[in-house]
Formats: C-alpha cells, sequence, structure tokens
C-alpha cells in the first residue's frame, strides 16, 4: 500500500511518500511495524496522541483494519482555516 | 455549491458576483476571509506555509459543504482555502454562505469555519526570526467544533 506523510510527521520521517508491503492488520499494527524498522519512525510515531490517519482520505481511528486500503496517511492534528 | 483548493489569491467582490450572478430570490450572504497575521503566542511572523493533502482536501471541504446544506436553507456556498507559501496580510481562506435569511446565512459559515479549521486535512507552518514552527492545534478549536454536534 501507499504510505504518506504529512507537516511535522512527513519532515521526521524525511519523505512525503513510500510503497509498503505489510500483513499489518490493523492501522496501530502498521504503525509497530514502521517504528521497529528504523529510528526516524520511532521518533515520529513517539506520542500517538498528535498522530491523526486517514484510510484512502477518509479520517481513521487508529484501531482501524487495514484490510482493502491502498492509501494510509499519517499527520499531526489539522490547522486549516 | 463550490470547493476549491488553489494556491493563487481570490477576489472577494468577484467570487461574490458569481456567487449571486443572475440570482434574485437570495436574500442575505455571509462571508468570511481568514487572513495571515504577523504575530502569533506574542511572537512575530514573518511568513506562513500551508501544507494540504491533494484529493483529500476537497474530499473533507465537500463533506462539510454538504453537512452545512442538510442543516440549513442554504443557496448557494463557496469555500476557496490557499495552499503554498503565504506572508503576512495574505488571504488564506474564504467562506460564503447565501440564504432566503440572514440566520441561515451566518450559522453555516460559522459551521463552515469551525469544521474546516480541524477537520480538512491543511497544516500551517509558521515562519519565525527563529526558524519555521508547526502550528498546533488548538483545544479551543475542537470545543468550537463540538458545540455543532448538540
Amino acid at each position: 500500500m501507499d504510505v504518506l506523510y504529512f507537516a511535522w510527521v512527513r519532515e521526521r520521517i524525511g519523505m512525503p511518500r513510500e510503497r509498503v508491503e505489510t500483513d499489518a492488520a490493523t492501522v496501530a499494527d502498521l504503525i509497530d511495524e514502521l517504528r521497529g524498522r528504523e529510528e526516524r519512525y520511532a521518533v515520529a510515531f513517539s506520542d500517538m496522541g498528535a498522530i491523526r490517519v486517514a484510510l484512502d482520505q477518509d479520517l481513521a481511528e487508529l484501531d482501524a483494519p487495514l484490510a482493502g486500503v491502498r492509501e494510509v496517511a499519517f499527520f499531526p492534528p489539522m490547522t486549516g482555516g | 455549491m463550490a470547493v476549491r483548493v488553489q494556491d493563487a489569491d481570490f477576489d472577494l467582490a468577484a467570487e461574490l458576483r458569481a456567487l449571486r450572478d443572475g440570482r434574485r430570490d437570495i436574500g442575505a450572504i455571509v462571508t468570511f476571509t481568514g487572513l495571515v497575521r504577523d504575530m502569533a503566542h506574542g511572537a512575530p511572523i514573518d511568513a506562513m506555509t500551508l501544507e494540504h493533502y491533494p484529493g483529500m482536501t476537497e474530499r473533507a471541504l465537500e463533506q462539510i459543504e454538504a453537512e452545512a446544506r442538510t442543516r440549513w436553507e442554504l443557496q448557494a456556498s463557496l469555500i476557496v482555502h490557499r495552499y503554498g507559501p503565504l506572508a503576512p496580510g495574505d488571504q488564506i481562506v474564504l467562506v460564503a454562505t447565501a440564504s432566503p435569511h440572514r440566520h441561515d446565512a451566518f450559522a453555516a459559515a460559522q459551521f463552515l469555519m469551525d469544521y474546516l479549521k480541524s477537520r480538512a486535512p491543511f497544516w500551517k507552518k509558521e515562519g519565525t526570526p527563529d526558524g519555521g514552527r508547526w502550528v498546533d492545534a488548538r483545544d479551543s478549536d475542537e470545543e468550537a467544533l463540538a458545540r455543532w454536534k448538540a
């Protein structure tokens, strides 16, 4: 699936998007998998209260299942307007 | 009913003319324009960059606009939101709502702004003399949203 990062999550991970092959069942599982990869992911996902997620461009919860999802996006709380 | 996400500036008068073009049934139009301020938390701001999530942004704004239409009698509405590098004094966002009655136009405009503040995927980074700083979401914005849920 495609994993996208925005704002300071993007800056901490160091890229705007990547292709991830994963068997993670939920968003939380995917985050655990990424955290285990490299320090920069652990840093980006250190404060889960400040992480929001969208699945195929709809806001979702961290325990949401990933089955059938093509695009996952991680970002901080939104600050529009 | 329209949503636009763009890097270019907008012209309020031209947008209003287009919104009411040829119509004689509109009784009230409320507009809100959000601007980049030159101060935040007592510190000077010399630039602001708005990042967004292309695709999801338009979707989120359309959903928010559709929700407003179920709550109030709206004859027309418009959301224009900019992204990219901006400077103090620049326009960021325009919301316009048209209704036969002022109450609906006022309430819908406020609702649209409250929602897009924390539910549309935009992120602001302020430029300060000490470097760039991502703007934190504010509890007061969540509280503003909560009152519409009652």
